[in-house]
């Protein structure tokens, strides 16, 4: 049950899979408060990102996948979430640089980064009602797993379990970045797409190390 | 709803095929990635001035780009900013040496996007300085929202911020000229029909037959209040008064006082949203010096108009004077 580029490879793999599974659902998420296309552009990200994977297999570590990942991401996504989610997964990858196999604290160095990767791109706070309320939750419950021993599976499955109710808790909120923010009240009762789809990231992350 | 478009899939490469084709003089264009820069780019030694975002706002920004305004500019798709991927090409192509301005719309995905692309150039070693165009008084600017959006005011800053760049002013310099315009620039618009983006084929948003929204964005975002439709000169007042509350201008001031049109809208309609706008600014003391009237920040064909104001002093007025050469604006060359 190691956590290395293996386990990156899955991780990317089953994101790729998933988020092509609710490409329509995310486009619905976004079309309520934003302008529709988070799940079309995100499913075109990463299943650019597949044949890159087949021409990678002298990766050695997962940040050179993850490196890989944000280049693709950011060159093919668009909008918002093309450079939010590039730039997470580029400090992710910075974060455990050289490391073939991530322990527990390489597990947290790398979400934290992520997470501070997209905080510092898109100066979006928790409550905001982005996908840092997603992230932000999740770093704290894998810091949390982390520090009463647990593996590096299990940290990341405490991080995608606190994702996901991260962003089904976004739903009552009034949202303050992004185009859903000139909404108002009218943002009120809708999911983030955002969130969401960090949700379905992490929880792919989490699969992958439990299968790895 | 019916268009001039082949598979909406190729709007904005054959638009930008066509635009090159068409004015081939000024600029040259690249398909893969899609950008616009003018026929001389790179200038040695001047500051390079990009622009882009989503199409749908023609002639913003491919329309100015040529002598005294901007080097290059960067269409995305239809209301989508554009990737960095062609803006950093972009910025590659019109780095004379000096260095490079990006002029930014304040829409969330186009700040993202011009940012990691200023990133990117910066480990090339090209430098490059950004700012950020929120012109809309419609939107509150608080810490609760993304802040102001960027709409027609943009114009007047690619044209003013071009122009010092042309006289040879360094970056630092083009940037604060760019800066000053924004700080003294003020918009605000109104749809009197929505638009229709070609790959979605309906209206981005209804409106009833007797409706009108004030404030909205250039995208068909929502506005301040949608309200019955009015005769003309009402419009203009509810539009002017936020812009002249926001505004810093006082009595005896000159401005630039610029009517746009959202793409829809004849210019019988403009000219007459034109004279009550001067009129209203006349009335307060303020002397409407430098004047521009047509569809310059469209909406695809969305029918509205947005009015812009501009305080001018004695060198943003030399600037906007000075020679300017590209498809949608010209004079003075």
């Amino acid at each position: 049950m190691s956590v290395d580029v293996a386990w990156a490879e899955a991780w990317i793999r089953s994101s790729a899979k998933v988020l092509s599974e609710h490409r329509a659902e995310l486009n619905t998420l976004d079309r309520e408060i934003g302008d529709g296309d988070h799940g079309e552009n995100m499913d075109r990200g990463f299943q650019a990102m597949l044949p890159k994977l087949d021409s990678l297999t002298d990766a050695a570590t997962p940040a050179e996948l993850l490196k890989a990942l944000a280049a693709t991401l950011i060159s093919t996504v668009g909008g918002a979430a093309g450079p939010l989610y590039g730039t997470a997964y580029l400090k992710a990858a910075a974060a455990v640089s050289g490391a073939a196999e991530l322990d527990g604290p390489a597990i947290i160095a790398l979400l934290t980064a992520g997470r501070d990767g997209i905080v510092l791109r898109g100066k979006a706070e928790s409550g905001d009602k982005t996908m840092i309320d997603a992230w932000t939750p999740a770093v704290d419950a894998a810091t949390e797993a982390a520090a009463a021993g647990a593996s590096a599976a299990l940290i990341l499955a405490a991080a995608a379990d606190a994702a996901e109710a991260g962003a089904v808790a976004t739903e009552p909120w009034v949202a303050r970045k992004g185009r859903a923010s000139y909404l108002g009240e009218r943002a009120i009762g809708h999911r983030d797409p955002g969130a969401q789809s960090t949700a379905l990231i992490l929880r792919c992350g989490a699969d992958a190390a439990a299968q790895a | 709803m019916k268009k001039l478009v082949n598979d909406p899939k190729n709007v904005v490469d054959e638009a930008v095929a066509g635009f090159g084709a068409a004015h081939g003089d000024i600029v040259r264009v690249s398909l893969d990635p899609v950008f616009i820069v003018r026929t001389d780019a790179p200038v040695s030694g001047k500051v390079g001035i990009v622009s882009g975002g989503g199409s749908g706002h023609e002639p913003l920004h491919g329309g100015f780009v040529g002598l005294g305004m901007l080097d290059a500019a960067v269409p995305g798709a239809v209301f989508t900013s554009p990737t960095p991927d062609p803006i950093l090409a972009a910025t590659k192509a019109v780095d004379g040496g000096a260095g490079v301005l990006h002029i930014v719309k304040n829409y969330t995905g186009d700040v993202l996007n011009f940012e990691t692309a200023a990133d990117l150039a910066a480990a090339d070693d090209i430098e490059v300085r950004s700012v950020i165009v929120d012109d809309d008084v419609a939107v509150k600017d608080s810490l609760y929202t993304a802040g102001r959006r960027g709409v027609a005011g943009t114009v007047l800053v690619e044209k003013i911020a071009g122009a010092a760049a042309e006289r040879g002013d360094d970056l630092d310099t083009v940037a604060t000229v760019a800066e000053k315009v924004i700080g003294r620039v003020r918009s605000m618009g109104v749809a009197l029909t929505p638009c229709v983006v070609p790959h979605a084929g309906e209206p981005s948003f209804t409106l009833a037959d007797d409706e009108i929204e004030i404030g909205i964005g250039i995208h068909g975002e929502p506005g301040r209040e949608r309200i019955k439709m009015e005769p003309a000169d009402a419009i203009v007042d509810r539009i002017l008064g936020p812009i002249l509350e926001d505004l810093p201008v006082t009595a005896g001031d000159k401005v630039l006082l610029f009517v746009n049109g959202m793409g829809g809208t004849p210019q019988v309609e403009l000219y007459i949203v034109f004279r009550r706008a001067a009129e209203v600014l006349a009335d307060r003391g303020i002397e409407v010096t430098r004047t521009l009237v047509g569809n310059f920040t469209t909406s695809l064909e969305m029918q509205g108009m947005s009015i812009t104001v501009l305080t001018l002093d004695d060198e943003l007025t030399t600037l906007w004077d000075a020679p300017v050469h590209t498809a949608a604006l010209r004079w003075g060359k």
